[in-house]
């Protein structure tokens, strides 16, 4: 089961593990990505999220594919949040059901460095005193 | 040819809009990158600039069409 969305509103961690639930599995993993009060030291007032989102989905679709083929998932939940964000909101969640725990927690973590490496996603971190496209520069 | 291009992130500010109607007589992916670091310098200082077509990522080397939309994508940053 693959479940993979864009969504401008509020992401559900319970949500997102139901939706992976599967009477064959033994390990569930679940990533939640939350945006951080500061990024080296300096304040962060909120983070900007926008996507290309049909592309966005397609990827996301790819690497869910790739996590079912690989570590042989029974489900594989990826919901990424778009818009404005304010501390402590989630921008993702990634939930991966397997037969076993070890596959859970690799695929897991494939799924969000990948995520990061090819899904049309990008984000602007708003200082107190200025503002940055979050990877956009050396 | 004519392209339309759509830009997102900080290619959407380097080019001053998200969408953009360019006639130019780039016939590749690698063509155009050269014109748009030409034209517009400050891609030049970004960490990486890919593009999809169809939405699908393309290199340089994918051979263009009249009327072809073409996304720019900026180093991206999801999670």
């Amino acid at each position: 089961m693959i479940d993979v969305i864009i969504s401008e509103e509020t992401l559900d961690p319970l949500k997102c593990a139901q939706l992976a639930q599967h009477p064959a599995t033994g390990g569930t993993v679940q990533f939640i990505g939350t945006v951080r009060n500061n990024t080296k030291g300096k304040n962060v007032v909120r983070l900007e999220f926008e996507a290309f989102k049909s592309m966005a989905v397609s990827e996301m679709e790819k690497i869910a594919q790739q996590v079912v083929k690989n570590w042989g998932a029974y489900a594989v939940v990826i919901h990424h949040r778009v818009g404005v964000l304010a501390i402590e909101d989630i921008a993702v969640i990634i939930t991966v059901a397997t037969p076993h725990r070890k596959a859970a927690f690799e695929a897991c973590e494939y799924a969000i460095d990948t995520l990061k490496q090819t899904v049309p996603i990008w984000k602007k971190e708003i200082f107190e005193d200025g503002e940055v496209w979050v990877a956009a520069h050396p | 040819m004519k392209l339309k291009i759509v830009a997102f992130g900080i290619a959407k500010e380097i080019m001053d809009g998200k969408t953009h109607e360019l006639e130019l007589e780039a016939s590749t992916i690698g063509e155009l990158k050269k014109y748009l670091c030409e034209e517009y310098g400050d891609f030049q200082k970004l960490n990486s600039l890919a593009f999809a077509v169809n939405e699908e990522y393309q290199d340089g080397t994918y051979v263009l069409s009249e009327n072809d939309e073409v996304v720019l994508i900026p180093p991206v940053a999801g999670g």
